[in-house]
């Protein structure tokens, strides 16, 4: 998954170190607190130890082997913004000695694999081991969970980052100037072989893992919890909520694009691909067109502000949902094994 | 005592999985034990020999780390900039000239540089040569279908054929690919690493993450070691055949049992670091003093980048 350089143009990679800063300021501010306590070793050595464990293979059904970058892992066990100082540090060596990942592309792979993975990873994790005992199984699959999320989620941005540059890189005569394949390409291609294998593989590892943990060395699983209790209870929220507030602010980026997302056709879309409407798809697409039609609000005159409106509006929105209903399945399961 | 009842036990006489040869007489796969040994080793062999190189005396060997960064930095993002495949290709020469006067045996540079990354981005660029994946003027046909085929709801067009695109497209990738690459190598292998690290500091990037950056360098050796003894003291013990199984949870157990060991040795670390004075601010000797001669480089990258940037666009 790491990128190397050439594969995407000076342009991107350059919005994507951007990118990063902010992020590397939040951790490097959280963990100058960390740093003051006993963590620039941990923090170092729980960096070699995600650059080690990565050399490893695993042996996967079907007689070839795989390999686990454990960013979710780190996660659990460091924390997520310990993790992401520890994942970018051994991206960073990665690159500068041993020639994985480019250096140009560093803050693209940064924010893939040493941001967005152990971050989605970990607080997937957190909402799937809510009220879960330390030692229970549901600590050791939502491990499992957190990680297939986190691995999927780098693995669709890197995938988009590849993909942009087949769509608006090319020269004047219509030759791809960086990787060639286009969204529709790259990202149907990355998350074929994530969802259904390497998340998988990632899942699996992670799961073990921690159950081997859980056997042998509770306390190792115990000390990020612990130290995460001890501060304020709605801090803990809090990067989360920025992360999804940036994202927010970027879902209108889609509107740029102008084909519809892959597999997302409308009818009118398929008839101009196709040339007819299958039968059954006309049949069913008429019988709920949503609250709000193609994210647009009622009387949008089609100004270019109202659709960016309506598209921030339709995140929240659909974010409001999402939270709501994982906030409702979680009070629903965490009543059956709660701690003492 | 145990002399006369003895005898060796049935799994005991079954050959290892790494006999290289299975029961049936035909060639195997490696165990997954004997392949992470491999790639552990391989990682430390050429690190130490990345060093020996960066201690010789060559041209890129005397430019001031920090000079060489920036500079490099400035032909990466050249590199990227540029839309011709003549002035890739001619950047791409004069890295291995560059390789050539750092003493480092072209042969080798030019070796480790295709033997990895740009043959895959080769493979990986295959289909886009085609105009079923990336439409384009067709330049070889390959095959008439004489009338549109459509696969699904994908229409394939009338003909199979190599494109003047694909194929420019190929070229400028590939050649951008290893030029990229090529100068990535040459910094790590002209660049002792504790001096690429002190470097970083040009960057404003944080003592504190310069202290972290070698110290993880330094323990990823130490771990490289205590996972090749894990591995090794498994693949001894080993008699009979492990199954695919057997190995995941040995695999899994060892990674567990080295963060444990991890986190143990950075508490003890941090005790030492204590006990030695460290107060949580990091002091590093700073012996770093500009020669002319990097001057001299600094000026050459910034012409030879304004010129190829620049030609690139007369080119068109």
């Amino acid at each position: 998954m790491h990128i190397p350089d050439g594969y995407i143009s000076p342009q991107t990679a350059g919005g994507l170190w951007a990118l990063m800063v902010p992020v590397w300021y939040t951790a490097g501010y959280k963990a100058k607190r960390l740093l003051k306590a006993r963590q620039a070793p941990l923090v170092a050595i729980g960096a070699a130890f995600t650059f080690v464990i990565m050399m490893f293979n695993i042996p996967v059904p079907g007689g070839t082997t795989g390999h686990a970058i454990g960013g979710t892992l780190v996660a659990v066990v460091l924390g997520p913004w310990t993790a992401v100082i520890a994942l970018t540090v051994a991206l960073v060596i990665q690159a500068l000695f041993f020639g994985d990942g480019g250096l140009l592309a560093l803050g693209a792979n940064c924010l893939n694999i040493g941001f967005a993975m152990p971050v989605a990873g970990y607080y997937v994790y957190r909402v799937f081991s809510l009220g879960a005992a330390p030692g229970s199984a549901r600590q050791w699959l939502a491990a499992g969970v957190g990680a297939y999320a986190g691995i999927n989620v780098a693995a669709f941005l890197t995938a988009v980052q590849i993909g942009i540059q087949g769509d608006f890189f090319q020269t004047a005569a219509g030759a791809a100037l960086y990787s060639p394949y286009g969204l529709s390409q790259a990202v149907p291609a990355m998350m074929a072989a994530h969802l259904t294998l390497v998340g998988f593989v990632e899942a699996a590892v992670t799961s073990l893992v921690v159950l081997y943990l859980q056997r042998t060395n509770p306390g190792l699983l115990l000390a990020a919890a612990e130290s995460k209790k001890a501060r304020a209870g709605g801090q803990r929220l809090k990067p989360l909520a920025i992360g999804l507030l940036l994202m927010i602010v970027f879902v209108p980026l889609g509107l740029l694009a102008s084909a519809p997302a892959w597999g997302e056709w409308g009818p009118e879309e398929i008839r101009e691909e196709l040339g007819f409407i299958p039968e059954g798809m006309e049949r069913f697409a008429g019988l709920w067109s949503g609250i709000l039609p193609d994210y647009a609000l009622p009387g949008d005159g089609g100004e270019p502000w109202a659709g960016v409106a309506a598209y921030v509006f339709s995140a929240i929105l659909g974010l409001g949902i999402v939270s709501l209903l994982t906030y409702v399945i979680v009070r629903l399961t965490a009543g059956k094994d709660v701690r003492k | 005592m145990a002399e006369a009842g003895l005898s060796i036990p049935e799994w005991m006489r079954k050959k290892p999985i790494d006999a290289g040869v299975s029961r049936n007489g035909r060639r195997r796969r490696t165990s997954v034990v004997e392949r992470t040994i491999s790639g552990l080793s391989e990682a430390l062999r050429s690190s130490i020999f990345s060093e020996r190189i960066a201690a010789r005396p060559g041209l890129l060997q005397r430019i001031d780390p920090r000079i060489k960064i920036l500079g490099f930095l400035t032909l990466l993002i050249a590199i990227g900039l540029i839309h011709s495949p003549f002035i890739l290709l001619g950047l791409y020469a004069g890295t291995v000239l560059l390789a050539a006067m750092s003493r480092i045996s072209p042969g080798y540079f030019v070796k480790r540089v295709w033997l990895f990354i740009p043959l895959f981005t080769g493979v990986i660029v295959l289909p886009s040569l085609f105009n079923i994946i990336r439409p384009g003027d067709p330049l070889v046909t390959l095959w008439d279908f004489g009338r549109d085929v459509h696969l699904g709801p994908w229409l394939l067009g009338d003909s199979l054929a190599v494109t003047r695109q694909g194929a420019t497209g190929a070229v400028i990738f590939v050649l951008r690919v290893a030029a990229s690459v090529s100068l990535a190598v040459l910094l790590t292998l002209s660049t002792r690493w504790p001096d690429l690290l002190k470097a970083l500091r040009v960057f404003h990037v944080p003592r504190v993450f310069v202290l972290i950056i070698s110290m993880t360098y330094r323990y990823i050796f130490l771990l490289l070691g205590l996972a090749t003894d894990m591995f090794t003291a498994r693949r001894s013990r080993l008699a009979g055949v492990s199954t695919p199984r057997e190995d995941r949870r040995f695999v899994t157990g060892s990674m567990g049992a080295l963060l444990g060991k991890s986190q143990a040795l950075g508490e003890e670390v941090y005790a030492a670091m204590v006990s030695r004075g460290y107060s949580g601010e990091p002091r590093t000797l700073n012996r770093f003093s500009l020669a002319g001669r990097d001057l001299v480089f600094a000026a050459c990258v910034a012409i030879l980048a304004v010129a190829v940037i620049g030609g690139d666009r007369i080119i068109g």
